[in-house]
């Protein structure tokens, strides 16, 4: 699961698709799951990332994280 | 140097289309776009059918507005008046903006350009191609994808056509406006009123659901679109206009628009209206012959179309914009002016402002 190239993105959470002109705002967790996607990171390195530095159990990390790539994709955000 | 030849020539320029109300004319934002690209450089004449348009009273855009007849009176009427306007301001170049008006002025481009007034206006058989009622033919020729469409001249035709493509279905009228219609009686209402104010034939159209984008695009005469900016809708007013968007970008779009102006070898400004689907197939709504109302985000996003068209149509050679920004908003909003009843006094009696 890829961001698209050409989302933009800022550190406020803002989310921009300038093939549909489509706008979300996300929170600060989210934000920085996209930092990270942009970046060209791994899945499994993101979310080691985030168990890293949140308090959260893996289980509940995967059923967020499985969410909110659902909601990217239903915002057509990410490559098909 | 001399003093002369540090001094650049005031270009004239002549706009019509000054009527900035919620169905507005491109003149406002063809004028931003004009003064934005040439600078102090220019002198801009308003041209008006009606006392009430308001960019006529607007003189930081306007320098002076002169009332030219309905395009009703014809072309003579037309001819003779632009003469009278002309011996007085020596126009350069003029940008009609109306569809109304386009087939009179077109009629009239050797003479207005023996009167010294260049033009960049597209053929009457253009103009024809893509009329309302000509659109699913034109598409058919061109590989355009088109709602399936009627032209019919009498209401009972209706429930025909309503049976065939089902509601909700969308009533359009001659040259403008158009009706969202659910049942047979709104659409019955919604012909009787576009035919007492816009007259026959009335189009009746199969509804698409989907994204609605418009792209301004400048056509050079040869098949080559010199420029493309298409918009999103962001807020729609219940005329169907755009209240607010954004510039998008989309290869497909920018491609639909080169293989537009490729296939009638387009002259001047135009206006795609799109809707995408949400399999993204892309239907050609109308097209409208001019600039559209919000052509002055095209200078946001970095290509002045209406510059460019004057430059065109003083016969120097425009390159083709290469690229634009996308994420460029524009909202529009409604100011009210307080002008003297002296102004409108002036512009009802002597026709002039």
């Amino acid at each position: 699961m890829r961001l698209k190239t050409n989302i933009a993105t800022s550190e406020n959470g803002f989310i921009f698709n300038p093939a549909t002109g489509d706008s979300f705002t996300s929170n600060s967790i989210a934000a920085e799951i996209l930092s990270y996607m942009k970046a060209g990171e791994s899945i499994e390195n993101i979310k080691l990332k985030i168990l890293d530095k949140y308090e959260v159990e893996p289980t509940q990390l995967e059923r967020d994280w499985d969410d909110y790539m659902h909601q990217l994709k239903e915002a057509n955000l990410l490559e098909v | 140097m001399s003093v002369s030849q540090t001094l650049k020539k005031t270009l004239t320029i002549a706009v019509t289309g000054l009527n900035a109300n919620d169905n507005p004319g491109p003149g406002v934002a063809v004028i931003r776009a004009l003064r934005e690209g040439f600078d102090e450089k220019i002198r801009i004449i308003g041209l008006a059918y009606e006392t009430l348009e308001p960019a006529i009273y607007m003189h930081d855009l306007v320098d002076k507005t002169y009332r030219i007849p309905y395009p009703t009176a014809g072309v003579e009427a037309l001819k003779s008046r632009l003469e009278q306007i002309q011996s007085i301001e020596k126009i350069d170049v003029l940008i009609p903006n109306f569809d109304a008006e386009l087939f009179n002025f077109i009629k009239i481009e050797k003479d207005l350009l023996s009167m010294g007034i260049c033009t960049f206006l597209p053929s009457h058989k253009q103009l024809e191609q893509r009329d309302k009622v000509n659109l699913k033919s034109f598409g058919e020729q061109n590989n355009f994808n088109i709602p399936a469409s009627e032209v019919i001249f009498k209401d009972v035709e209706i429930a025909k056509t309503a049976e065939q493509f089902g509601f909700p279905l969308v009533v359009k009228g001659k040259f403008y406006e158009a009706f969202v219609v659910q049942n047979l009686n709104d659409a019955y209402k919604a012909f009787h009123t576009l035919q007492a104010k816009w007259g026959l034939p009335i189009i009746v159209q199969k509804f698409i659901k989907g994204t609605e984008i418009n792209i301004a695009g400048l056509g050079d005469g040869n098949g080559k679109a010199v420029s493309i900016v298409p918009m999103r809708k962001l807020y729609i007013t219940d005329k169907g206009k755009a209240w607010a968007g954004i510039t998008i970008e989309d290869e497909k779009l920018i491609a639909l628009a080169e293989d537009f102006a490729k296939s009638t070898s387009w002259t001047g400004g135009f206006e795609l209206e799109i809707m995408k689907e949400e399999s993204g197939d892309l239907y050609i709504m109308e097209v409208n012959p001019r600039f559209p109302a919000w052509v002055y985000l095209t200078v946001a996003a970095d290509q002045n179309q209406p510059k460019a068209l004057v430059e065109m149509a003083l016969g120097k050679s425009v390159e083709k914009f290469t690229a634009y920004k996308s994420g460029k908003m524009f909202i529009r909003y409604a100011w009210d002016n307080v002008v003297d009843v002296e102004e409108f006094q002036k512009l009802s009696a002597f026709g002039e402002l």
